[in-house]
């Protein structure tokens, strides 16, 4: 049976409420944090390898430790709850299923880098969710475990709730200080880094909410414990999204390390591919990650099984491997169309620029325009070129990573399904869901 | 400042407000933006009309260009009448993949509207939204605050219908949040 950390209480019956979370063992986590200096905290954070869980994998102990601490400044602790990365929605199953472990993280963390105010940044359509943390929190103040003098201690924290109104952008975490601030949410330009200059121009740390939930049980079995789970430098469990042609879709937690044939075909996971279809292509880490065809997911270039760690994904760098990103693991079968899918992701990166930059503002809408063309039956094949120099225009010119998101589908997709770009051209747009293998010839 | 006399919130949303402002530190109170645009659609049928986000500004002392410029980034924000029922259909690669253009294009039918268009009587708005992290769960959309999953034709006969009978207009912040 494979460890569960966060998602252990799953199944208790009201685990949403205060009082059954309590039953299982809540916030005697925060009691044993209470009774560490705040460095220890994060000293075992670091121990335990965690890496940051909304996608960009950046060591969470680490952050903590650039978070600047002038005296008489306040520091803030804010939690990314924007979950908008296609493919993803963990963080939405854990804050609606156990929302008091994230609070519990919160409280934790907030202590560990010394913040008196903290803020949950959530994206607005998921409302109801909003208010399922906000009686979360109501039932904390009322329990004495938010507000002054927590569980007795010397220490006080308020923790708000705060939400979005639609933007991807505001999951980048300068864009969401921006939109938490009540502006428009355009991506700051870096240096200085948030933990430096963040929310009101104060230091600021912004961590994912599967990060912080995380930080529950890596106090709990200690930092050393934690880092034994997993492989490598990818330690510990990670919630996976999976969604798309498997027999079961939905989020599973895993320790870091599973054979990527296992996550797809095992019955304790995705349990296959639907209809007995074959496995033609795979995202394996939201959207914005390079796609790979159905045998290169499974085994490198080496032909090694490929594993669901950061280090194995990312084997045979661009050329032939991918990204674990936010986990949101996005299966196709033989029956998609790998250009109309690229089509409907780049409309959606085009949707979401935020439009400070000229690369992906204008480069987004011109690759949108081209593969609708092909789609549309008048494609020409030189268009294929032109979406890659496009493509190579936007990546790493742009303020924040939307540029290097709108231009991986694209660049992957012809780098490995090229010949579905050339079928379509030949054909005048009328093969349109090929049941294509996954290599031409 | 030229705010029309009807314009205002409730006592309740206003206590509401008052509440929302006070999780920010003194001379930020601009922070409450987004969470008050979204009362303010659900206290002024649905969408922000200038007058609405003038009426905003004052409360905040903010610009009225600090609350149209936000308003019109953010796509859950309204800048021109809804149907009474905002019916929001994720199109985004999962959803896609399982079928949502199937959803647009029988809702497309069912109502006879296309996407962006309202009905003649004003019940039901069809809006096509980017991922709305329910992927696992795909078909799905959105109506107020409620996320309907796995859909199909007959699910959405059946949701379509209740909404018509409740004949009620339906907001993300529902209104049922907003209490003294």
């Amino acid at each position: 049976m494979p460890k569960k950390l966060l998602l252990k209480h799953l199944e208790v019956p009201g685990i949403q409420s205060l009082d059954v979370y309590r039953q299982q063992g809540g916030y005697e986590n925060l009691k044993k944090a209470l009774s560490m200096v705040p460095d220890a905290i994060t000293e075992e954070v670091k121990k335990s390898g965690l890496r940051g869980r909304g996608g960009a994998g950046f060591p969470t102990g680490m952050k903590w430790s650039f978070l600047a601490k002038p005296p008489g400044v306040p520091r803030y602790l804010v939690c990314n709850a924007d979950e908008s990365e296609p493919g993803t929605f963990k963080d939405r199953y854990l804050m609606q299923r156990i929302p008091h472990l994230l609070l519990e993280g919160m409280i934790i963390s907030s202590f560990a880098l010394g913040a008196n105010t903290s803020y949950i940044y959530i994206r607005g359509e998921l409302m109801y969710v909003y208010h399922i943390l906000q009686k979360a929190i109501d039932e904390c103040y009322a329990a004495g475990l938010l507000g002054k003098n927590i569980m007795g201690s010397d220490y006080s924290l308020h923790l708000h709730v705060h939400c979005g109104a639609g933007a991807y952008i505001c999951g980048e975490e300068t864009a969401l200080i921006e939109s938490l601030e009540g502006k428009r949410g355009n991506p700051r330009i870096k240096p200085p880094f948030p933990a430096v200059k963040g929310l009101w121009g104060c230091p600021t740390v912004v961590n994912n909410v599967e990060t912080i939930a995380a930080v529950v049980p890596i106090i709990e079995m200690g930092g050393d414990a934690y880092a034994a789970i997993g492989v490598g430098k990818s330690t510990g469990t990670k919630l996976i999204s999976a969604s798309g042609h498997i027999n079961k879709p939905g989020v599973y937690e895993i320790e870091l390390g599973v054979p990527v044939e296992e996550f797809i075909y095992s019955d304790e996971y995705c349990g296959g591919v639907r209809n007995g279809n074959k496995l033609k292509a795979v995202v394996a880490g939201g959207s914005s990650v390079p796609i790979l065809p159905g045998d290169l997911i499974l085994k490198t270039t080496k032909g090694e099984p490929r594993l669901m760690t950061y280090e194995s994904l990312a084997d045979g760098g661009f050329q032939s491997g991918t990204m674990l990103g936010s986990g949101g693991f996005i299966v196709m079968d033989e029956t998609a169309s790998i250009v109309k899918n690229l089509w409907n992701f780049t409309r959606f990166y085009h949707h979401e620029s935020c439009g400070q930059c000229s690369p992906c503002r204008e480069g987004t809408g011109w690759m949108e325009k081209i593969l609708h063309k092909i789609l549309d039956g008048h494609g020409e094949m030189k268009d294929i070129d032109l979406l890659w120099d496009i493509q190579s225009k936007i990546e790493g010119k742009t303020i924040c990573p939307l540029g290097d998101a709108a231009a991986w589908p694209v660049a992957s997709a012809i780098r490995h399904f090229r010949y579905e770009f050339e079928e379509l051209i030949k054909s005048g747009g009328k093969v349109n869901r090929p049941a294509y293998a996954t290599h031409a010839g | 400042m030229n705010v029309k006399k009807e314009i205002a919130f409730s006592p309740e949303a206003l206590a509401l407000v008052h509440k929302l402002l006070s999780r920010y530190p003194d001379g930020k109170q601009k922070s409450a933006l987004l969470p008050i645009l979204h009362l303010a659609q659900t206290e002024f049928d649905g969408w922000l009309s200038p007058e609405v986000m003038d009426y905003v500004a004052c409360l905040l002392n903010i610009q009225p260009v600090e609350v149209y410029e936000v308003a019109s980034f953010y796509s859950m924000f309204n800048l021109k009448p809804v149907g009474k029922c905002l019916i929001e259909v994720c199109r985004t690669g999962p959803c896609w993949l399982m079928g949502a253009e199937d959803v647009v294009k029988y809702i497309e039918k069912k109502l006879g509207i296309k996407d962006g268009q309202t009905t003649p009587d004003g019940m039901f708005t069809l809006k096509t939204v980017e991922c709305l992290a329910s992927c696992g769960t795909a078909p799905m959309m959105q109506i107020g605050e409620t996320y309907h999953e796995n859909l199909t034709p007959e699910k959405i006969d059946d949701i379509l219908g209740n909404y018509e009978m409740l004949n009620e207009r339906v907001t993300h912040w529902d209104k049922k949040h907003i209490k003294a």
